[in-house]
């Protein structure tokens, strides 16, 4: 697989399953806006997969691992085969989010770490830890875990700069993906970059509704 | 009309370059951007100083060796056309150019605005060709090939292998010209046969080279003298996942 149209392979399939993922997150994250009872019947719904979490996590963990070993490789490569630029740069068809992949995706790679922290081992905060707090129904009450650890400005800023680079990250993968696939064809290209761009823009805006809907004291 | 040109200046592949600044005086707009430098070397040759080297053969637009880069674009600034063929009446009196040559790690600077490119031949040579044997000069129509697929085949032959897709990548990736060489012969019943083995022969030998991995930015399709088409990349990515399916 380390070929020059291999490892794009495996980068587009890794990403295609985290953009997956990265879309049922979002589904379940919208059940914050049916309050405490949405989504703490929510996670522990899912808690009663047990093992078959755990090994989702895992694969999740290897794609994501893989698509950053590929992509730091990646990058440097490219930057070794292209050492110098011109003195007049000019980008005719490439876009803000293609040139910085590589950064939008470190910055991914820290906020998802800071992330998980947060919510999934639950050891930062603000806000309680939902393991440790039980709500009335006795189930982890993530809803006031959430509700406070984005109520503060620091951590909802923090939010708001992971959610740009993995917009950002969006805008160009997902028309990028379908090409190394190789299932573009002169018609679908203009079509497959719009969309993908839409989509990416769907996805950020569904993510940052809720640090701001928390801030605005819409969810309380 | 006269302009101020800045021109990549150096004198061998190991000697470090700078952009040095020339005139060129008395530019008619019917000149083309070869014969405008042809002017200013000779103004220079006149003075006893060092003319600026650069790649040119047929200037007709059909050999692919002319090689500039005008203002940051390959070819300049004029769509599907190559720098040969580009025409001084698109630029006007007392406009600044930078001339710079190709760039990528793959086309190492021969001298000014010459440079290497044997690397996209060693491409074809890894895999461009068809090696079935074919018997003698068969009759016209023996093989029957569908219209549309020998319209797409000639699209993709049009490439001349001048390298601008190399020079515009921001990876410096040769994925546009060897996407135009593998799909030219995959849509082809003869060169179909060993379509498997020379997608991978090909990108093996483009990595090789030093070439770059394609980022999918498509800057080289918006320079392409010849308007070859992205689509072609994602052929090239169809046959790869298929050999390697199939086990190449
Ligand atoms: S000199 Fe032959 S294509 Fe320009």
């Amino acid at each position: 697989m380390n070929t020059a149209v291999g490892r794009k392979i495996v980068m587009s399939v890794t990403g295609v399953s985290m953009i997956a993922f990265v879309t049922v997150h979002l589904l379940g994250n919208s059940t914050l806006y049916a309050g405490p009872e949405g989504i703490n019947a929510y996670a522990a719904a899912l808690h009663r997969f047990g093992v078959v979490i755990w090994a989702f996590r895992l694969t999740l963990f290897a794609m994501f691992s893989l698509h950053v070993i590929y992509g730091v490789q990646l990058y440097l490569d490219n930057r070794v085969a292209k050492p110098n630029g011109y003195a007049v740069a000019k980008n005719i068809a490439s876009t803000f989010a293609g040139r910085n992949m590589i950064w939008t995706g470190l910055l991914i790679a820290g906020f998802v770490f800071y992330h998980l922290l947060q919510f999934t081992f639950q050891t930062v905060g603000p806000g309680p830890a939902a393991a440790a707090h039980p709500d009335s129904a006795g189930r982890p009450d993530v809803f006031t875990m959430v509700v406070q650890g984005l109520g503060s400005y620091a951590v909802s800023g923090l939010y708001c700069i992971g959610l740009a680079a993995v917009g950002l990250h969006l805008g160009h993968s997902i028309q990028s993906a379908v090409q190394t696939l190789g299932l573009n064809s002169e018609r679908s290209l203009p079509l497959v970059i719009r969309g993908g761009t839409l989509a990416a823009l769907l996805i950020f805006l569904g993510f940052i509704s809720i640090p701001l809907a928390i801030l605005a004291g819409v969810v309380k | 009309m006269d302009l101020t040109l800045f021109v990549w200046k150096q004198s061998g592949p190991e000697a470090p370059g700078r952009l040095e600044e020339y005139r060129a005086k008395d530019i008619t707009q019917d000149m083309s951007f070869l014969e405008m430098l042809d002017m200013v070397n000779e103004g220079l040759i006149r003075e006893g100083r060092d003319p600026i080297a650069f790649d040119h053969d047929c200037r007709e637009g059909i050999c692919g060796m002319c090689s500039q880069v005008v203002n940051g674009v390959p070819h300049g600034p004029l769509e599907k056309t190559t720098i040969c063929q580009l025409h001084m009446r698109h630029f006007r009196d007392g406009d600044t150019l930078y001339i710079e040559p190709f760039r990528a790690r793959a086309f190492p600077v021969i001298r000014d605005l010459i440079v290497d490119r044997s690397g996209l031949e060693r491409i074809i040579r890894s895999g461009g060709y068809i090696s079935v044997h074919t018997g003698g000069v068969p009759d016209a129509n023996v093989i029957l090939i569908p219209k549309a697929d020998a319209d797409i085949a000639m699209d993709a032959a049009e490439c001349i292998g001048c390298g601008a897709c190399v020079a515009a990548c921001p990876n410096g990736s040769a994925m546009l010209f060897t996407a135009a060489k593998v799909a030219h012969l995959a849509l082809l019943p003869q060169g179909r046969a060993e379509g498997a083995r020379r997608v991978c022969l090909m990108t093996e030998e483009m990595m090789k080279e030093g070439f770059g991995s394609c980022g999918n930015h498509y800057e080289c399709q918006s320079v392409c003298p010849k308007g070859i088409k992205v689509k072609f990349i994602a052929k090239l990515n169809r046959e790869f996942i298929k050999a390697k399916v199939k086990g190449g």
